[in-house]
């Protein structure tokens, strides 16, 4: 990977990505012979997460933990230093001395560059601003790569928050590096991808194309990536109920899927996937979500030990 | 006057001609100049130009200018010269060249950007985007900054 940082999927090459999918799948396979492995033993990771979450910290954390490492976990802001005032860069500072490896979530776009900057030990982006989630996109990509065999020249559907979510974006970018066949970027106006994504996607000569019905393309897809269509980014209820069915995937939606079509979804989920979807072969998202740690696990060692 | 050149040359200083038209004023902006220093300062604007239509020119008299006001006229105006004049003589003629990246020079557009944080040792930093039109990459938050952005916050208006 360039430099030890994990900062953005857009930095990460496409032989990087299959090394790191290879060793997870080693890791994977250790697994299930033995309970925790022991290459990183000695090793502390900081999670420094300074907006809310669930899986990204408790999966890094588990992974550390079956790695044979140890974890420190920053405070919650009135517990901490930062009530008292601290900046972030001294907040950092301090995490450095103590960790090896350092994994920060944070509101503002640019906190972990920033951060990698300060600190010598290497710094892993777990989501910052509205465009990063690399180890999202990792685990998102090794999931499809496992059910697969392959990630070259799929037809993706990404559908959801394309303009402010994070991890479809980064996914986007991601898929994007495999040649796919299509990527249809399917979303309500409201939501509907910045220029800035489009360019990257030009740049990578990738074929789009943007949708505002799932409908349209359902048939042709292999790989459809659902994320939350954000209901408070409506300033119009009565607009959001108008338009949601269109981006609800059920039972229904699904009869005229291909059969080879896995679905998956970051999660936490709320009205865009159906409940009724979980017990038919095209969801794939559990399986997705239990990724989290071995992937992780495969690029905490990859990022200490090389 | 006709055709002919409405001002006389100077004899120690420093010339910046092909001056976007109208940008002259900004140019004087960026060097500091005022008109209250006592030096002897020419402005010409809007006048034939065979390279680029139109142009401004500005001289100054007992001026040199330092890298980072050349890196501002760049900014604002790209197709510049700077001809360095001794002895009624130009001694050094170069274009000025846009900067890869603007280290500290400009602000981030976006709020949400780590850069725009109180109380953070971070300067913001730039990379350029696209040269025609000019546009520039907040190495951080990935914002574009457009020219007219950039005038705005070199000039302060």
């Amino acid at each position: 990977m360039e430099g030890p940082d994990i900062i953005s999927i857009t930095e990460i090459s496409k032989d990087e990505l299959k090394n790191l999918f290879n060793d997870t799948k080693k890791i994977k396979e250790e697994l299930r012979h033995e309970r925790a492995l022991n290459y990183l033993e000695g090793y502390v990771m900081a999670t420094a997460f300074f907006e809310p979450s669930t899986r990204t910290k408790l999966s890094f954390q588990v992974a550390m933990l079956k790695m044979g490492g140890s974890f420190i976990d920053l405070p919650p802001y009135e517990a901490s230093s930062r009530a008292k005032g601290e900046n972030f860069a001294d907040t950092i500072r301090m995490l450095d001395s103590y960790a090896d490896v350092i994994v920060i979530r944070h509101r503002l776009e640019g906190a972990a560059r920033f951060a990698a900057e300060i600190a010598e030990s290497p710094v892993i982006n777990g989501g910052d601003g509205t465009r990063d989630h690399p180890t999202q996109a990792m685990i998102d990509l090794y999931t499809i790569f496992e059910e697969k065999t392959k990630l070259e020249g799929l037809s993706v559907g990404v559908l959801g928050d394309l303009k402010y979510g994070r991890a479809a974006k980064s996914f986007t970018l991601g898929i994007s590096k495999f040649e796919p066949r299509i990527i249809y970027l399917i979303s309500p106006p409201q939501l509907a991808p910045l220029d800035d994504l489009k360019e990257e996607l030009d740049k990578m000569n990738t074929d789009y194309e943007e949708v505002s019905d799932l409908r349209d393309v359902i048939g042709e897809l292999e790989v459809l990536y659902v994320t939350r269509i954000q209901k408070e980014r409506f300033p119009d209820p009565l607009e959001y109920e108008r338009v949601k069915g269109s981006y609800r995937v059920d039972l229904d939606l699904l009869s005229e899927a291909k059969d080879d079509l896995m679905i998956l979804h970051p999660l936490p989920r709320v009205d865009e996937l159906s409940l009724e979807v979980d017990n038919t072969h095209y969801a794939k998202y559990f399986t997705q979500a239990s990724n989290g740690v071995p992937v992780r696990m495969a690029l905490l060692k990859r990022v200490l030990k090389g | 006057m006709g055709k002919e050149l409405r001002v006389s040359k100077i004899g120690n200083g420093t010339v910046v001609d092909h001056i976007t038209a109208g940008r002259a004023l900004y140019v004087l902006k960026i060097l500091g100049i005022t008109g209250r220093e006592g030096r002897i300062v020419a402005i010409v604007m809007n006048v034939e130009s065979r390279k680029i239509g139109k142009k401004d020119i500005v001289k100054v008299e007992g001026l040199r200018l330092r890298k980072e006001q050349v890196d501002k006229i760049a900014l604002i105006a790209p197709h510049s010269t700077i001809n360095i004049i001794e002895q009624f003589e130009v001694i050094e003629k170069y274009r000025v060249k846009v900067p890869k990246v603007l280290e500290g020079l400009i602000k981030c557009i976006n709020p949400s950007c780590i850069t725009n944080q109180p109380r953070e040792p971070i300067k913001p930093v730039f990379t350029l985007y696209n040269e025609n039109p000019l546009i520039f990459k907040c190495k951080y938050c990935g914002a574009k900054v457009e020219q007219e952005e950039i005038i705005r916050q070199l000039i302060g208006e």
